[in-house]
């Protein structure tokens, strides 16, 4: 039983890992907008842009928008 | 696609909406109900955004046409508002939050955040829901903000930047702040409560005393990091409330908090005892998940004001010596610039007119509902509106220097000087604490005398901590936001919680006149005479730009024209319609005119008109020489009989203070049934009332003031509860409590409701919390209370309670409209 020795504190650390990710996230500001991400979900990834854009992107980050 | 046949069948291919008969083209492929439509249409299939409509069918049912307004949006590349908006990162790049008119759906985020694709130099945009607004990053050396955001106007989203970046980030990382504190409360308690699991089976079944130990020492630990870092907000708050000599809920929660962190730790120490900390973490946890929950709403309310505050212009046209004109921010207008004033927008600054003739409307600033005609070397006042033709000012005041600027000073005044309201659960907080204290003292003093000093301390710490109003503190918080969610849904943005406890019981409400209880625009409201002769009429105030005639232009509809037409400014105009003469104009011009006397059937009707404070305008035709009447003014909106009905049934004195000439306050009056009203109020003296009526009020009734305009502000600002009505100025939705987000006076009956059912729910969460407290008590003194029952009833206790609060406001309808009705403003 004495495994609960050690057992508790590293229990508690992984509740502080857990905290610790979520302060993150937080400051980060990952919990600002709790609507939109929602939304951006049920947007399919298959449009693909026309030749004319295409070309003008390249130099572009394209997928930074989506 | 086939083509319909006829106009009836056919549908707009952008929105949805059926196209008018006059802009179906029956040849071509595509239909569209407005040029906004066609527009956005085209530049959608022109960039491979075809998508937008298969998701737009999917999510959205609303049909609405594009918003597009063709603005060129170049005041946003001045240097000025460049350094006060646009943030530049390290590596060239730029960033703008802009606030979005129409933005509604998913099918608009999708749009909004595809813009890179429209708009080349765009990095990306992200889209917000709530707030309707868009982060674009963007490279300045390959795109102008301009060219930015006239991309997004193309795309059928009107835009205007948002206001108040620092002040909204610091907003932001409070928010960020409140809700770790939630999530390490909540994970703090959790650990406990599985430590304290094993204890209550060590109170049963037995456990060795090492294991006990160690169990309390993890216990205590953890209890005092909730004490010490989520906890701590609420013995700040009972500091500050007790340095300021208040009640406040804080008060007995941080006194249960206190007791049990105290006691706790010194009987962890001790080895035996009880030892709360579980308790203490849950209680934690659930007071600051309700708080939370509460500021989520209300920030909701003031981040849709916000927006709201945004829409107004912040630009004027500057004209430089050389005569040309350029669009800049309206901080950067001086007194002495000259600034030319399209009809329809309003004054950046106070000035005097140099060149132009028109009529303006200064309903938002002194009340008044007749629009005056100014002309050369007459003063325009800034936030009026000029309604019917450019004009050029020299300006003499801005900013705070300006009559609305001095205004604004008053409504500082009057939020400075407004005492702040004790609510209802921090009231019972001051008595609660009291109570709790002598029955410490008491339990302390009987439990000394029989069992010892050490005994009689923890069965008063027991009561103490087991007393503590966690039910109370969760029942406010929980109400309160449901009610103000389910009040948005109703139509009104309720920036502060202490307006549904004030407005639950009737009081004293003044209401302002123009652009509250009438529609603040000039319209016929009667007419007599030949129907031939009033469309003839119409045709001719076609082509003037003056509120009257337009009023008389729109209620005849006419496809007659007229020609040969003459305007004498402030008097009439004359035209000739199916060649004969028409001359309109006001009463004396007419007669004055055509030296002739007003035809003895008219008489009686020119007298009622005037009785019922309307503007009496005269039409005459030369040739058969026959007269017609029409009345214009200001009508009173349809539900505002009705409203002020329900309202009076409820209770409430009701009380008109306009701006306006007293003659038409008082028909106004009159067909409200109102029996105090006053005219020609102006805005300081709007304000002394408020504060007479606030002097002279002995119970706890409300002084409650309605109204849309700046004249109005610093009155909103003063009473208890200032209500600002749908399309009201800026300075009225800074200054009021409230704001109605759909047309009418209507809402006001339903936020009456809605208070006093908020109010009864939260008084049956207070009765049950207390009963809870009184029973959990007795047991303390008693003795018989241990940490497993503090911890069972507990939370019980307070679950009940918030299932109870999501009750309140429950009677109230939504209104269908109001979801979408921001976009409209």
């Amino acid at each position: 039983m004495s495994v609960v020795y050690i057992m508790i504190p590293v229990a508690l650390l992984l509740a502080a890992l857990g905290v610790a990710a979520f302060i993150i996230a937080a400051k980060k500001g990952q919990f600002d907008d709790l609507d939109t991400p929602a939304l951006r979900a049920v947007f399919d990834d298959d449009e693909t842009p026309p030749e004319s854009i295409k070309e003008k992107s390249v130099t572009n980050d394209d997928d930074a928008a989506v | 696609m086939t083509v319909p046949k006829s106009s009836t069948e056919s549908i707009c291919d952008h929105c949805g909406l059926p196209v008018p008969d006059g802009l179906y083209e029956p040849d071509a492929e595509h239909q569209f109900c407005c040029n906004g439509c066609k527009t956005v249409y085209n530049i959608l299939h022109g960039s491979g955004l075809e998508s937008y409509y298969k998701i737009k069918s999917a999510v959205d049912s609303n049909a609405q046409p594009a918003a597009t307004t063709g603005s060129n949006y170049e005041e946003l590349d001045d240097p000025a508002f460049q350094s006060t908006w646009v943030t530049e990162s390290d590596e060239g790049t730029a960033e703008v939050e802009l606030l979005l008119e129409g933005m509604h759906c998913a099918a608009c985020v999708w749009l909004i955040e595809r813009l890179p694709r429209v708009a080349d130099g765009v990095i990306d945009a992200r889209a917000n829901i709530r707030r309707r607004t868009v982060c674009v990053r963007y490279n300045p050396n390959d795109i102008k903000l301009s060219s930015v955001a006239q991309s997004l106007d193309k795309l059928g989203y009107a835009s205007h930047p948002a206001r108040g970046k620092e002040a909204r980030e610091i907003r932001l990382k409070e928010d960020r702040r409140f809700l770790i504190r939630v999530a390490v409360a909540g994970a703090l308690a959790g650990n406990i409560m599985l430590l304290s699991i094993a204890l209550y089976g060590g109170e049963f079944d037995g456990i060795s005393e090492a294991w006990r130990t160690t169990f309390r020492w993890y216990s205590t630990a953890l209890g005092l990091a909730v004490l010490i870092w989520p906890g701590r907000i609420f013995f700040t708050g009972a500091l500050a409330a007790l340095r300021t000599r208040t009640a406040h809920l804080d008060i007995p929660i941080a006194l249960a908090l206190l007791s049990a962190g105290i006691w706790g730790t010194l009987n962890t120490f001790r080895g035996i005892g009880e030892i709360y900390f579980d308790s203490v973490g849950v209680l934690v946890f659930l007071l600051l998940v309700g708080r939370w929950i509460q500021h989520r709403q209300q920030r909701a309310a003031s981040d849709s004001v916000e927006l709201m505050l945004t829409l107004t212009p912040s630009s004027a046209t500057l004209i430089d010596d050389d005569g040309n004109t350029k669009r800049v921010p309206i901080e950067t207008i001086e007194a002495g610039m000259s600034v030319q004033v399209a009809a329809g927008e309003s004054f950046p600054a106070d000035g005097t007119i140099t060149a132009g003739t028109t009529t303006i409307d200064n309903s938002l600033l002194t009340g008044e509902s007749v629009p005056i005609t100014s002309g050369n070397g007459d003063p325009a006042l800034a936030g009026a509106t000029n309604l019917s033709s450019p004009v050029t000012v020299r300006v003499q005041a801005v900013g705070e220097h300006s009559r609305i600027g001095k205004l604004m000073d008053l409504v500082a005044q009057a939020s400075e000087h407004k005492t702040p309201i004790v609510r209802m659960a921090d009231r019972i907080a001051g008595y609660f604490v009291i109570v709790v204290i002598i029955l410490a003292i008491a339990t302390f003093i009987a439990w000394a005398m029989i069992e010892g000093i050490t005994i009689g301390i923890e069965h008063a710490t027991a009561l103490l901590i087991v007393t503590c109003p966690c039910a109370l503190g969760l029942a406010t918080p929980t109400a309160m936001s449901v009610a103000l969610g389910r009040s948005a849904r109703a139509g009104m943005l309720i920036k502060s919680a202490t307006v549904l406890e004030q407005m639950a019981k009737p009081g004293t409400m003044l209401l302002d006149k123009t652009g509250t209880l009438t529609a603040g625009q000039t319209t016929v409201v009667d007419s007599y005479g030949n129907q031939n002769l009033l469309t003839a009429a119409a045709a001719i105030e076609q082509s003037s730009n003056h509120p009257i005639a337009r009023a008389i232009a729109t209620a005849f509809d006419t496809d007659l024209a007229a020609t040969d037409i003459t305007q004498t400014t402030g008097q009439g105009i004359t035209g000739t319609v199916n060649n004969q003469h028409i001359l309109v104009g006001s009463v004396d011009f007419v007669l004055r005119s055509t030296n002739s006397e007003i035809p003895p059937e008219l008489q009686p009707k020119l007298v009622r008109l005037l009785d019922r404070a309307l503007t009496p305008i005269l039409v005459h035709n030369a040739e058969t020489n026959t007269f017609a009447l029409i009345g214009v003014g200001d009508q009173l909106r349809t539900d505002a009989a009705t409203s002020t009905q329900s309202l009076q049934r409820r209770g409430w004195n009701l009380e008109i203070c306009s701006g306006d000439h007293p003659r038409i306050v008082e028909s106004i009056a009159h067909q409200l049934n109102i029996k105090t009203h006053n005219g020609g109020v102006t805005p300081e003296a709007k304000a002394n009332r408020i504060a007479a009526l606030k002097e002279s009020n002995t119970g706890s009734s409300p002084i409650v003031m309605v109204g849309d305009g700046v004249n109005d502000a610093a009155a909103l600002a003063s009473a208890d509860v200032g209500i600002a009505v749908h399309g009201g100025a800026e300075a009225s939705l800074e200054a009021a409590d409230v704001y109605l987000i759909e047309p009418g006076v209507a809402p006001i009956v339903k936020l009456t409701d809605l208070s006093r059912s908020t109010m009864s729910t939260i008084r049956v969460c207070l009765i049950f919390s207390l009963t809870y407290n009184t029973i959990a008590a007795s047991l303390a003194m008693a003795g018989l209370i241990s940490a497993l029952i503090a911890a069972i009833i507990m939370p019980i206790s307070s679950l009940t309670v918030v299932a109870i609060c999501t009750r309140a406001g429950k009677n109230v309808a939504p209104t269908k409209s109001s979801t979408h009705s921001l976009e409209s403003v």
